[in-house]
């Protein structure tokens, strides 16, 4: 698949640190709940999508959002995770959801 | 007569239920419904329903399999599955459908498991329609959060040193896992090495045993 490709502009590049945004819209939203607040690493940029969250209602879900597969270390997602120190999740989540690491928000601390 | 089942017939016994005997539930009568309306509209017939039906059903792992068997035996194939799964598999003649496939390699170092939290994303048309467990809460909430517990449950011990690799699929993207090829496997053919390739071993709860 095209990292990015196709003239869409994407703000985060693999490798980038992210922050996933601790939101809590009501809706189809895609982005599962255990992740809202926690940071990840972009894994890859997985293409530009007719978002989601706007399509099951209906609208035509543009501009297009671009999607990213976000990697995160399962023992700063669960408290007492058992197993090894490496493992890891990988979650697609679109860019909306998405803040650069640095930048911490307040809801996310 | 035997198990001492000589008295005469006249209790019932409970017979097993008719699918009608069931509660019919809401998306059931939702699915009817529209399914029925968008024949009555014209949008399209029972027939084409049916086939279209049909083409979901005739899906199954063993599509998957051949994907896997060339990819162990072709690297430059593999290569291309891993960069495309969609127009890989069509080089195999499988139409992969227009949702965006990503294979995942297990290695000595990583071994990969996918899920949907949120729903159900499978991908169907290289392993036909999911088993059951794979769309219960109990597995959705539970490969998330403690994998290594959920794959002991299927027999699967990943050893700590290899990271365990949980994928999410919430919405645009379908996962397929590209297992680790079993050592003594030099001699088989194609066919053979596909026959080894299960279903549960594309999704990562287990792994390829010779």
């Amino acid at each position: 698949m095209a990292d990015g490709e196709g003239g869409m502009s994407t703000r985060f590049r693999r490798g980038d640190r992210v922050c996933v945004r601790r939101a809590h819209p009501p809706g189809h939203v895609r982005t599962p709940f255990y992740i809202r607040g926690h940071r990840g690493v972009v894994d890859s940029v997985a293409g530009d999508f007719a978002d989601p969250e706007e399509l099951a209602y209906g609208r035509d879900g543009l501009p297009r959002k671009t999607l990213y597969r976000v990697r995160f270390r399962q023992n700063e997602l669960w408290p007492g995770y058992a197993g090894s120190a490496d493992d890891s999740l990988v979650v697609d989540v679109y860019e909306h959801w998405l803040d650069p690491a640095e930048q911490k928000t307040e809801e996310a601390s | 007569m035997s198990e001492g089942h000589d008295h005469p017939h006249t209790h019932p016994h409970p017979n097993q239920p008719d699918i009608e005997d069931q509660p019919f539930e809401y998306y059931q009568v939702m699915v009817e419904a529209v399914g029925e309306l968008l024949i009555d509209k014209g949008v399209f017939t029972a027939a084409e329903l049916r086939k279209s039906i049909e083409q979901v059903d005739a899906r199954s792992p063993a599509d998957g399999a051949r994907v896997v068997a060339r990819a162990w035996l072709d690297p430059a194939y593999k290569g291309r599955l891993l960069a495309d799964a969609n127009a890989a598999a069509a080089e195999l003649g499988i139409d992969a459908g227009a949702i965006p496939i990503q294979v995942v390699e297990n290695t000595e170092d990583v071994h990969n498991v996918i899920c949907c939290t949120l729903c159900s994303c499978y991908p169907r048309l290289l392993l036909g329609l999911p088993p059951d467990w794979y769309k219960a809460r109990a597995y959705r909430s539970r490969i998330v959060r403690e994998p290594r517990a959920v794959l002991e449950e299927f027999g699967t011990i990943i050893p700590d040193d290899v990271e365990l690799r949980v994928h999410d699929s919430t919405a645009d993207l379908r996962y397929m896992v590209l297992p680790k090829r079993p050592g003594g496997t030099d001699t088989l053919g194609e066919a053979e090495l596909a026959a080894l390739v299960t279903r549960d071993c594309m999704i990562g709860t287990a792994v390829v045993e010779a």
